[in-house]
């Protein structure tokens, strides 16, 4: 990165008076509107959730129904996360150790989901599995329930989620070459074992990443899962639609309390990402001491 | 490639069946009621008095799930597959729409119970700030300029519906059945709605709890409840000169009832609100009771309004629907032009 | 799978473990398979179902549903609110890469984890906490509104919404691009008499801008199929506060599948068009920046 020069920068440039202000200026431009925009409403969300105290807080997320959300949740992003990260590993492979045709079409249907609104992703499953859809009528004589009921949120998450395990180690992956899977494989190591040995060491932490962001978003998912979920308290609720619905149900405090709980997750989901770009170099974080003089 | 792919496409769709089944398996008796947004309160404690009155008459325990939204949105849910066995919406028209596109239901459910299904009725009311700083007192002061109206969208909304008919029988009658008159006065109050929500919940939500808008169009059960959670120091319901009769309906979904086999338990749920305790509660929870012991008992909580039917005030839902909430009907011709 | 036919060279006898022209390592039929089969049910098959629906009607009701004045009006809010939002998230995203990529300052690392933030915090909860700053009663929003600034359920809470989505596409495209940047150039620039504006306008600029104009397109992209932050804080008023993705979830409440189902095709149009676009831009600038050095 900085290395690249040999010149130390301080001997060329030392920063002037209003070199410095103009440097502070923006800094605490930057931290103003993180502040105001991003830290505030998370301030809000826990000050609302507690603003009739403890006590109440406490009350609210032991709910039962909300406990059955949170449990849905769980449930549905364990599903579509490993589902995801298989499918990215197996892509990632396709991709980046071999050539094939239309491998460039192959990447642009990978990011579709990126592109495609989640309401339009939860209809989608709607056109396919609803009643009046292509498999609708099937699924009902045989008494399978995918729309308004687990299955089908689960669809609609792995949709969302569906290319971010593989956008995480497609240019890793790609970055760090195959020479030596090669060399394992030309040693005589098999298929499974260069991948358990040589490849998934290499890629942990980028896959670790991925899973991350795949697990947050499903946690947090409320277009496409709103779609397909049939709204049934205890049932198909999923925790952000939890939130709204207390929200409608007047019961803001308690909204703001199961609001805080998804506000505490993608806070771990932070500091978890941190730590991994920290540790292992994925995404590096500049030296402090790069720049300043 | 083939047998690998079969392969794999079998183990996927293993996977979403398992699932599936797993989801189906827990057998017991379920019962879904799919309902509009107000209603939640309500059918939270009916639906424990209805498991304990089934508990007592067959000795079968009867666990009943709920689903609640826009009441437009949850007849949508349940034509695209939603296994409702019973549906109690906002209004009629919904619960024709499911037996027009999905045949769920027969043509004339509305004819299967008393009261042309509606166990319960209320009305249209408005709800205006304490002391009523803008001294709204009937339909007229809504169209007043710097009024600030709040209503959800009809199109989405069933309630919503139900305040625009209101208004339009209201205004049709004041202007000589002119219907230009109506149109117009319409238009003026819709130009005093700054916020259009699309359910009658975020329509309360955005005038009690936001604090937007001088006077809310709203179920009087629904401003009933907005004045119990909230404070009857903070609100007051203003009852307009004449207004309509609300009906919300109910109805078993029969071809879900007979594919759960939960028929016999879902007539027994809808007929059970006809039924004195259950009234009682209708009454508790601000709707207006068919019977008249309840209705006496709860006089003094609804004061007599001079109403119209959605017959008389438009010739019925179908023709509502038709002339007024369609896409080029008269609300898409008043409503941001 | 005949995306890769051509490209793969069998050898007789060796039905699994076929190796391709260029890579010695086993998995490609595998790996490949696998992508393929699950791309296709998870974002296929739905897509082309909703597309088809969209065209049961013939190429007329298309258009004509696509084309209704509060439809029109929806993308008019949509794309407007969109672009502003885009806009907004470059100035700030940049501001913003700039600060974490340049300087040093306590607190560094955390302002980094958080810019993040927008990814992990579900919109729902997003949604809710913003519309409650911003109402007339809530704590930004009760300073603005004395000044005639409304925020919540104006096409302003929108753009809100949006950029609250949107900017940390910005700054994860532009940060890694600035800290490659080498000072010295800078510096070089700054020895020879450039100031503070030329350094940034004839240096900095250029080289982070095919960056930035990628991050504000994704930001754009996020923010043109948001639904979840909106739909609180935007009032959804039909012709002025109605944003496309909310306009199709209305459809479906008024059992109008069809025109739920072409709106959803135009919008995916969209989505393909702008996915399009950012490729385009990103091989025009690279060819250009090829043909400069």
């Amino acid at each position: 990165m900085s290395g690249r020069s040999n010149v130390p920068s301080s001997a060329i440039l030392q920063p002037t008076v209003p070199q410095r202000m103009g440097r502070v200026a923006l800094i605490l431009l930057a931290l103003l509107f993180l502040g105001g925009f991003l830290i505030l409403p998370v301030v809000a969300v826990f000050a609302q959730a507690l603003s009739q105290g403890w006590k109440l807080y406490f009350e609210s997320i032991r709910q039962e129904d909300v406990l059955s959300a949170l449990r849905l949740t769980a449930l549905v992003a364990s599903i579509a996360v490993p589902l995801n990260v298989v499918f990215g590993i197996a892509a990632s492979w396709a991709i980046t150790r071999f050539d094939f045709h239309g491998k460039s079409l192959l990447i642009t249907l990978i990011d579709i989901p990126l592109s495609v609104s989640p309401v339009v992703a939860g209809m989608m499953y709607v056109e396919v599995f609803g009643l009046h859809g292509w498999l609708g009528p099937w699924l009902q004589e045989h008494n399978l329930h995918v729309i308004f009921a687990v299955p089908g949120i689960v669809l609609a998450t792995v949709f969302v989620t569906f290319p971010f395990v593989a956008r995480e180690l497609i240019p890793f992956m790609q970055a760090q070459g195959s020479d030596e899977e090669t060399a394992a494989v030309v040693l005589g190591a098999n298929g499974w074992s260069v991948f358990w040995r040589v490849t998934l060491p290499n890629i942990k932490w980028a896959l670790l990443y991925g899973t991350i962001l795949a697990a947050s978003r499903s946690i947090g998912e409320f277009g496409a899962v709103s779609v397909v979920s049939g709204h049934i308290r205890g049932q198909t609720t999923t925790l952000p639609l939890e939130v709204e619905m207390l929200y409608n149900e007047y019961s803001f405090t308690a909204a703001f309390a199961a609001a805080s709980l998804l506000t505490l997750a993608a806070i771990v989901t932070l500091v978890i990402k941190k730590m991994i770009e920290v540790t292992s170099g994925v995404h590096p974080v500049p030296e402090e001491e790069e720049v300043e003089s | 490639m083939t047998s690998l792919s079969r392969k794999i496409t079998a183990s996927l769709f293993l996977a979403i069946v398992t699932i599936v089944g797993a989801s189906a398996l827990s057998a017991q008796t379920h019962l879904l009621n799919v309902s509009y947004d107000p209603t939640r309160e309500f059918y939270e404690e009916y639906n424990k008095l209805f498991a304990q009155h089934w508990k007592a008459t067959t000795g079968e325990d009867v666990v009943i799930n709920q689903s609640h939204g826009g009441s437009g949105k949850q007849a949508s849910a349940v034509i695209d597959g939603l296994e409702a066995d019973v549906v109690t919406l906002a209004l009629a028209y919904d619960i024709d729409a499911i037996a027009q596109n999905g045949g769920l239901l027969d043509k004339d459910w509305q004819t299967k119970l008393p009261y042309n299904s509606t166990p319960y009725t209320s009305t249209i009311v408005l709800l205006v700030r304490k002391g009523n700083p803008q001294h709204i007192h009937d339909w007229d002061d809504l169209i007043r300029p710097g009024v600030k109206v709040i209503t959800p969208n009809p199109k989405t909304s069933g309630g919503a519906r139900w305040n625009y008919l209101a208004a339009w029988g209201y205004a049709l009658h004041k202007s000589g059945n002119n219907e230009q008159g109506a149109r117009d006065f319409m238009k003026k109050l819709f130009n005093n709605v700054p916020v259009l929500d699309s359910g009658a919940r975020g329509a309360t939500t955005t005038f009690v709890q936001r604090g937007v808008g001088d006077v809310l169009i709203a179920w009087e059960n629904e401003a009933l409840l907005a004045l119990k959670e909230f404070g009857s120091d903070k609100f007051e319901i203003v009852i307009p000169s004449e207004t309509i009769l609300a009906e919300p309906p109910v109805a078993v979904v029969d071809k879900v009832a007979q594919r759960h086999g939960t028929e016999k338990v879902a007539r027994a749920y809808l007929e059970y609100l006809y039924s004195p305790e259950a009234q009682d509660l209708e009454a508790r929870y601000f709707y207006r009771p068919r019977l008249k012991q309840a209705a006496e008992k709860y006089a003094s909580q609804f004061p007599k309004v001079n109403t119209f039917t959605v017959m008389e005030g438009c010739g019925g839902w179908q023709k509502a629907q038709a002339k007024h909430f369609s896409d080029g009907g008269t609300f898409d011709q008043i409503y941001g032009k | 799978m005949a995306i890769v036919q051509g490209n793969q060279i069998r050898k007789p006898g060796r039905r699994w473990s076929f190796v391709t022209k260029s890579s010695p390592l086993p998995g490609f039929r595998l790996s490949l398979g696998f992508t393929m089969v699950y791309l296709t049910v998870i974002v296929l098959i739905p897509l082309v179902a909703t597309l088809l629906h969209a065209a049961r009607g013939g190429f007329g009701v298309f258009l004509h549903t696509v084309t209704a004045p509060r439809v029109l009006a929806s993308y008019r809010v949509t794309l407007g609110s969109s672009a502003a939002a885009a806009l907004l998230s470059a100035i700030f995203g940049m501001l913003l890469a700039w600060v974490l990529a340049r300087y040093t300052f306590p607190g560094k690392r955390i302002l980094d984890a958080l810019v993040d933030l927008p990814f992990a915090l579900p919109t729902a909860v997003a949604g809710i906490s913003l519309t409650a700053l911003y109402a007339e009663h809530g704590w930004i929003g009760r300073y603005l509104e004395p000044h005639g600034i409304h925020v919540a359920f104006t096409p302003l809470g929108i753009v809100l919404a949006m950029s609250f989505v949107g900017f940390p596409f910005v700054v994860r495209s532009v940060q890694p691009v600035l800290e490659d940047l080498d000072p010295a150039m800078e510096e070089a620039a700054a020895s020879l008499g450039a100031n503070a504006w030329q350094r940034t306008t004839r240096i900095i600029l250029p080289v982070a801008f095919p960056a930035l104009l990628t991050g504000s397109a994704l930001a754009f992209a996020r923010a043109a199929g948001e639904y979840g932050s909106v739909i609180f804080i935007a009032g959804n008023m039909p012709m002025k506060t109605e944003i496309t993705a909310l306009l199709i979830v209305t459809k479906l409440e008024e059992y109008d599948y069809a025109g739920a189902a072409a709106i959803a095709g135009a919008m995916l149009a969209l989505s393909f068009t702008i996915m399009l676009v950012v490729n385009l831009l990103q091989w025009w600038i690279q060819r250009r920046e090829g043909r400069r050095v």
